[in-house]
């Protein structure tokens, strides 16, 4: 890692330079909601001004960029009772501008599940590879809790991270691609004065959360509650929408769906994000569904995220930015899910905390 | 046709309008540069809208609009007689659609407003399975040219044509929408079946439901949901009652 520091008007003419001559996505408001607050979603920007570069959050996630909600996976030819496959990798090379660490930290858990398994995606590889991104620090809103996760910071992943420190931002070159590019603009080295901003700036970061979610010894407390009646409370309140796993950065379950072209001369494969939430996510051939209660659904959606790959991977694949619970229309969200599962277990060891009887 | 070794024969299809707009029709001679395929696929053998020759013979038909007469009922029977098929065709086949919305009104009323003094046999509209078995429906207002063209490609190459069963949102989220209900409007989205790629919702409109309910829908969360962010349920009924898809949740509620 490189540190240097960038001006914000330099900042912005490299922004600029970058996003000219390439197919870039940044942060743009694009509604105001009822309330008056401003709506932005990363969309396709051409030039610096477009950028909201002081924006809240996005309520999608960058995530359909690297795995796009519908993608051709293969196409396949018929001729002379045979058929040939085709499948292409290729993809163009993208620049993403203003994520946040805990966007950042989601690309680095789909990394680790769509390459680093048995069976690594060449399509997410091939995007991936092909993605420069620029992430920015920010203070966190309300109902954030990435602190929660460990995710309010993030150190690879990135080409480039810029830390807000006043009239600078102080940068975190990750990638050779990044530094030569920086090359034709002003950067200095950080000053001692720098290194302290920055210290300050991460400090108010960290003091700035007013969410926080207890997920410590979460993987097992999950494995004790899931008889648990919580799961159908909050699942009579879900809309089985799938909403939820549509803004999140980090469900990555797609199906696999497969059409004929209308000459019947090919067909085609294309991968479908999808959530488990959805009412046929568990249907299996013949019609039988393993999860036909919305109750389990969620239940599973919340083992996903917080428990398996806790106890897989060590990790959770939760980083803490709450789109789901904002998006929710049915105000299910983590915090209030799991504090409510805390709540039971603890009521319920209060009524059994006298010694257990030896009789 | 052969296909990987298999032979497969064109369909043979009539195409009837009952109480509509023949709108749904028309969209089948829709997305002009797909149509030499499409029509490839086809042995159109009664289809008014393009073609004056009527032939009885048929193994598909396509059933567009509700039943307001009961004329309207033979022949609905006649047809179904003929079709080794039927396909409830657009919204007004399948739920009654807007047509449905003159149920509300006493009959002499409706007939006043639009007839005058004009003598009209007519009766509740109502949906085509409430009369004949329906084989497969492929709802929307109008239907998707895309979606009967899938439809037509499983039924040419006998495999599995299915509908989504989960609601609108899944599509409206994937095309980066921003939620009609964060602008304060109530769309019945979340419970609406989804396979029209949230066109509405796209032009910032909201759903009205017209393919249906989704499978599994929850009710009472979405009630729920309106009254908590403080909008109108005399709104949302009137939503819902609009393409007569949610009878069976408006009769519920009485």
């Amino acid at each position: 890692m490189i540190y240097k520091v960038i001006s914000k008007p330099e900042f912005r003419a490299f922004v600029d330079a970058l996003v000219r001559a390439n197919t870039s996505y940044g942060p743009r408001q694009v509604d105001t909601d009822r309330n008056g607050d401003p709506i932005y979603q990363f969309m396709p920007v051409s030039s610096a001004d477009e950028i909201a570069f002081d924006y809240t959050v996005t309520t999608s996630s960058a995530k359909h960029l690297l795995m796009p909600f519908r993608g051709e996976l293969s196409r396949f030819n018929f001729s002379d009772g045979d058929w040939k496959q085709q499948v292409d990798y290729e993809t163009q090379p993208i620049v993403l501008i203003g994520l946040r660490p805990c966007d950042i930290s989601a690309i680095n858990i789909l990394d680790e599940v769509m390459l680093k398994g048995p069976y690594p995606s060449p399509y997410y590889l091939a995007r991936r590879k092909n993605t420069f991104i620029i992430g920015m620090d920010h203070l966190p809103l309300p109902d954030c809790f990435c602190k929660s996760m460990n995710r309010h910071t993030v150190n690879h992943g990135f080409s480039l991270f810029c830390s807000d420190i006043g009239d600078r931002y102080y940068l975190s070159i990750n990638s050779a691609k990044a530094f030569s590019c920086l090359k034709e603009f002003r950067i200095d080295d950080p000053t001692d004065e720098d290194n302290c901003r920055l210290i300050e700036r991460r400090k108010l970061i960290k003091h700035s959360f007013e969410t926080n979610i207890e997920v410590s010894g979460l993987p097992v407390f999950l494995d004790i509650e899931f008889d648990s009646p919580i799961w159908q409370k909050w699942g009579d309140k879900c809309l089985s929408c799938g909403s939820c796993a549509m803004v999140c950065p980090t469900c990555y379950c797609y199906s696999v769906e497969e059409q004929f072209d209308l000459d019947l001369k090919g067909s085609r494969r294309e991968s479908h994000l999808y959530s488990c939430n959805l009412v046929d996510f568990a249907q299996v051939a013949g019609g039988h569904n393993f999860r036909p209660r919305s109750g389990d659904r969620l239940k599973y959606r919340y083992y996903h995220h917080y428990r398996g790959f806790a106890a897989n991977d060590n990790q959770q694949i939760c980083v803490g930015c709450n789109r789901c619970g904002r998006t929710c229309l049915a105000n299910i969200n983590p915090k209030d899910v799991i504090n409510d599962l805390r709540l039971e277990r603890e009521s319920c060891l209060t009524c059994v905390s006298t010694s257990p009887d030896k009789a | 046709m052969n296909h990987l070794g298999f032979e497969l024969e064109k369909i043979k299809i009539g195409s009837f309008d009952f109480t509509c707009c023949e709108g749904c029709q028309l969209q089948l001679a829709n997305r002009e540069s797909h149509l030499p395929d499409f029509l490839a696929l086809l042995d159109i053998r009664n289809f008014r809208e393009i073609s004056s020759e009527r032939l009885d013979d048929y193994d598909i038909a396509l059933v567009e609009g509700s039943i307001t007469r009961s004329d309207e009922i033979r022949r609905l029977k006649s047809i179904r007689e003929k079709a080794k098929v039927l396909v409830a065709f657009g919204t007004c086949a399948c739920f009654g659609g807007v047509n449905a919305l003159k149920n509300k009104f006493p009959q002499e009323e409706t007939i006043r407003t639009v007839y005058k003094d004009k003598l009209v046999e007519t009766m509740p509209a109502a949906k085509i399975s409430d009369f004949v078995t329906v084989d497969y429906s492929i709802p929307g207002c109008p239907v998707s040219k895309k979606e009967v063209e899938e439809v037509v490609v499983g039924l040419v190459t006998r495999s599995l044509v299915t509908l989504p069963k989960y609601p609108v949102c899944v599509e409206c989220k994937q095309r980066l929408n921003t939620c009609l209900f964060d602008l304060g409007e109530v769309c019945l989205g979340p419970i609406s079946r989804a396979g029209c790629d949230a066109v509405c919702p796209s032009g910032k409109t909201v759903c009205l439901g017209c393919r249906g309910p989704a499978e599994g829908v929850n009710y009472d969360s979405f009630t729920e949901l309106v009254k908590e962010k403080g909008l109108s349920t005399e709104e949302m009924n009137e939503k819902l009652a609009f393409y007569n898809g949610f009878t069976d949740y408006l009769n519920h509620e009485g």
